[in-house]
């Protein structure tokens, strides 16, 4: 088990964002993470990567106890992430956005390696041409490349994925799918919040899904995509969830 | 009891300050500028009222009604040449054009009127009850400050206007897609915020001598006296300056007044770290 | 290094030394004290472009350290019976310290308050030298003239100021230039682009902030002792000006923030304007607006200053412009 969470509950003022979320992840899972917007997955994130600690309950990563470290100490021992709305370092090139997440991720590399890593990881996600350019003179797919490239400069364990393919068009997706694949296939573990359904149910292994903060299911895509109330509170037609898992190659 | 003389000579002179304070908050509270050119609009109120009570004449309280009007007008202006273009840039463009205008008028001022201390030279007597005695200017620079802190409140809360810049102050787009013309009532609301700061100096022309300098020292004070009162909170602002005008007037009682200064700000750090919300809630 | 092959750093530190080598050379007072006031911003800038340019916090009364160093510094002197050297030692490390404190507690604000803040230490630090027996309260300190005679007297000690100050600008462009080039100049920048997204990263924003603070403290604390050794005296009513604290960033924000080679070309040129002003009799009484005016022009149209606006629109001279 590479991430345990045990009970994880967390308020702002009078919102139950999150209720006694407990869910085990073994190491080289894609996990998918749905739910209505609002559900509180980000939060989970939030609360999983550090940013910020949790009311109750605690987060164990490769069994060591994480619970409330901050994302930095978090950053070294593995644990990288990606933002819904993504955040780029506007006035750095891409080339030295990359690099600052393996210079403060997880192997703490000085500038020379980082030029190297963020070479291959630039060349990974397609976005070798425009190294020297500024992060801001990106488009939103290439902003969100970057981001998956900053996060995977730090040669994490565990990769937690907020809406990546959000905005995306679907050759985008496609090639998006596809790039997640390979990061699996190098061993690393994936936590994907998404709304793209196909996607998702597509790509995971196993599925939680969240409403109002709290878990109301778990299971395999097809489990869940015939799940009662999972249709209920979020997938809406039963014929809809068959559908997308006729998508599956 | 001398005490308590010094208490309320402090508190008058608290509303004066919180007057100043409220100018700074209120364009903080609607636009998030902080206005480094507050010193020397509360310079520039005081030489307004100064000016019109020497060269005509005129009565310092009806000279202070021109004077704010004036006031209105210059930020409004101040607002659309140095404001208006960076208000959406990150906080230092704001910071550093409010105070290349502060470069520019104690530029200006220096040239056309020195360095020499004006005074204004009108008195009113003094009153006296019990075992306080307060200047009759002072008193009626606190009724003058309550009655501009009232009309402030019936302006924001009673009229289309004021509803329409508390609007922009809450949530600017959602305002102006319901069609609030913002940057009209961003300019109107800097230009109010630099108002208050001419009334605040005009005031102030009737208690002590003064130079275009002198607004630093309350700018100074509008600082600590908006972050103790929450950044954004007009009421919090008159209540900060009444607690300052009352700490200025005890502690020359127990320390030299050379360690004001020092006990003033230290406070202003201390608040900055601890409850950076003020002691009586920010805006946002 | 291989960053020491950059031939943009090569070239400001040659040109900064050649134009300080002029007085030397010709031997004239008058250009060697045009030449120390314009390399003392060039610390003052350049130090401060650590805290501003790099990590993006902005420091209103950065000039405290100036003072706090020049009032160490003369104390030392003075009352210590110390010599120059470890005067200039002491400013130094004074200011490196009183930074290392506040920074632990003031760098947890952000934006506008950690302004205001940096501000109040200003006033808080020179109201209280205003009441501090020891450093002279509101008199301050001045030097026994005798004093010079230790350096071989009067004029041999300006130009000993002079020589003293030609290293540590050279010295201040070599720190700005290693930090920018480094590992944690990267860690800097990113939490200056976005703070939460780099504590994501893995960059220890704490330490990190509190570093870069410490840095841009000491050279403004030693450079304040020679200044304040030249000038024979220190005031608190001078030493803590916050208008020319807000000049600094000023001279920074003209040569282009963030850039090795901005706050060098800010502070010459600001101090250039100045001294033309002040001489010139149409402008002399109105120098302060004219720099207000140039000020604002700047911040509307050309934000990220000199250096910052070739660099965006000429992307190949970025690499010649540190």
């Amino acid at each position: 088990m590479i991430l345990q969470v045990e009970g994880i509950s967390k308020r702002f003022g009078g919102l139950q964002a999150l209720m006694r979320v407990t869910f085990d992840l073994p190491e080289g899972q894609i996990l998918g993470l749905i739910g209505p917007n609002g559900a509180g997955k980000t939060t989970l994130f939030n609360v999983i990567n550090g940013v910020y600690p949790p009311n109750e309950g605690r987060v164990s990563f490769r069994n060591k106890d994480v619970t409330g470290m901050k994302p930095y100490n978090l950053a070294r021992l593995g644990i990288a992430r990606s933002h819904q709305i993504v955040r780029p370092l506007n006035e750095l090139s891409v080339r030295e956005n990359v690099m600052v997440g393996s210079c403060f991720g997880r192997e703490n590399q000085n500038l020379g390696e980082a030029a190297k890593t963020s070479n291959e990881v630039l060349a990974f996600v397609g976005l070798a041409e425009r190294a020297d350019q500024l992060a801001s003179s990106l488009n939103i797919a290439q902003k969100k490349r970057l981001e998956l490239a900053r996060a995977l400069a730090s040669r994490p364990y565990l990769l937690l994925l907020d809406e990546v393919l959000a905005g995306l068009n679907s050759s985008e997706i496609d090639t998006m799918i596809e790039t997640i694949r390979l990061i699996r296939t190098q061993g690393v573990t994936i936590i994907m919040i998404e709304h793209v359904m196909h996607a998702v149910m597509n790509i995971s292994d196993r599925i939680i899904v969240l409403d109002y903060g709290q878990q109301i299911a778990e299971g395999t895509p097809v489990e869940i995509a015939r799940n009662e109330r999972v249709i209920e509170a979020y997938l809406g037609d039963p014929k809809l969830a068959e559908r997308l898992l006729q998508h599956k190659q | 009891m001398e005490i308590l003389a010094f208490v309320v000579d402090g508190l008058l002179l608290g509303f004066v300050y919180g007057i100043a304070a409220m100018g700074l908050t209120l364009i903080w509270g609607v636009m998030n500028v902080i206005n480094l050119s507050h010193g020397p609009i509360i310079a520039l109120g005081s030489f307004g009222v100064y000016l019109l009570f020497t060269s005509i004449g005129m009565n310092p309280y009806l000279a202070l009604v021109l004077v704010a009007i004036a006031g209105l007008l210059v930020g409004m202006l101040v607002y659309a040449i140095a404001i208006h273009r960076v208000i959406n840039a990150p906080h230092l463009s704001t910071l550093l054009a409010t105070f290349s205008i502060n470069m520019i008028i104690i530029g200006l001022g220096t040239a056309l009127f020195t360095t020499t201390p004006r005074t204004v030279n009108y008195s009113l007597g003094s009153l006296t009850a019990g075992p306080v005695t307060v200047l009759g200017t002072r008193l009626v620079a606190a009724l003058a400050a309550t009655l501009v802190t009232g009309l402030l409140y019936l302006f924001l809360y009673r009229t289309t206007l004021g509803k329409y810049v508390r609007a922009v102050a809450n949530n600017r787009s959602a305002a102006e897609l319901m069609g609030i013309p913002s940057s009209r009532i961003l300019a109107f609301s800097f230009g109010l915020g630099t108002m208050l700061a001419a009334i605040a100096g005009g005031l102030i022309a009737t208690f002590f001598p003064f130079t275009i300098l002198s607004g630093g020292v309350y700018e100074l004070k509008s600082f600590v006296i908006c972050v103790l009162g929450g950044l954004g909170n007009p009421l919090g602002a008159l209540a900060g300056g009444l607690v300052l005008g009352a700490i200025e007037g005890i502690i020359p009682k127990f320390l030299p007044t050379t360690w004001v200064p020092v006990l003033e700000f230290l406070l202003f750090i201390i608040i900055l770290l601890v409850r950076p919300s003020g002691l009586f809630g920010a805006k946002k | 290094m291989n960053a020491w092959r950059n031939p943009g750093i090569w070239l400001t530190l040659g040109v900064v030394a050649a134009f300080s080598v002029w007085p030397i050379l010709t031997q004239k007072a008058a250009s060697r004290e045009v030449l120390f006031t314009m390399l003392l911003s060039v610390v003052l800038a350049s130090s401060l472009n650590i805290i501003l340019g790099y990590t993006g916090y902005v420091s209103f009364g950065h000039i405290v350290y100036f003072g706090l160093g020049g009032y160490v510094g003369l104390y030392m002197i003075s009352s210590l019976k110390v010599t120059l050297w470890l005067a200039i030692i002491g400013g130094g490390l004074a200011s490196a310290l009183l930074a290392f404190l506040l920074g632990r507690a003031i760098l947890r604000l952000r934006g506008a308050y950690f302004a205001l803040a940096t501000i109040g230490v200003n006033e808080a630090v020179r109201a209280f030298i205003n009441n501090f027996k020891p450093f002279g309260g509101p008199i301050g300190i001045s030097l026994n003239f005798n004093v010079y005679k230790d350096y071989g007297g009067a004029t041999q000690s300006l130009w000993l100021a002079y020589y003293l100050l030609i290293a540590i600008a050279l010295g201040s462009i070599v720190l700005s230039y290693v930090v920018k080039s480094s590992k944690f100049g990267l860690g800097l920048r990113a939490i200056r682009e976005d703070e939460d997204a780099a504590e994501v990263m893995g960059v220890i924003t704490p330490d990190v902030k509190t570093w870069a603070y410490v840095l841009s403290a000491i050279l403004p604390g030693m450079v304040g002792v020679l200044f304040y050794f030249k000038n024979g005296n220190i005031e608190p009513g001078d030493a803590f000006r916050l208008h020319f604290s807000i000049e600094l960033l000023v001279m920074v924000m003209l040569g282009g923030y963030g850039t090795v080679l901005g706050p060098v070309l800010g502070a010459a040129g600001y101090q250039r304007l100045r001294g033309f002003l002040l001489t010139s009799p149409l402008f002399k009484d109105i120098q302060l607006s004219v720099a207000g005016a140039l000020l604002l022009l700047i911040i509307l149209f050309i934000p990220a200053g000199a250096v910052g606006w070739i660099r965006h629109r000429v992307p190949v001279l970025r690499k010649v412009l540190p």
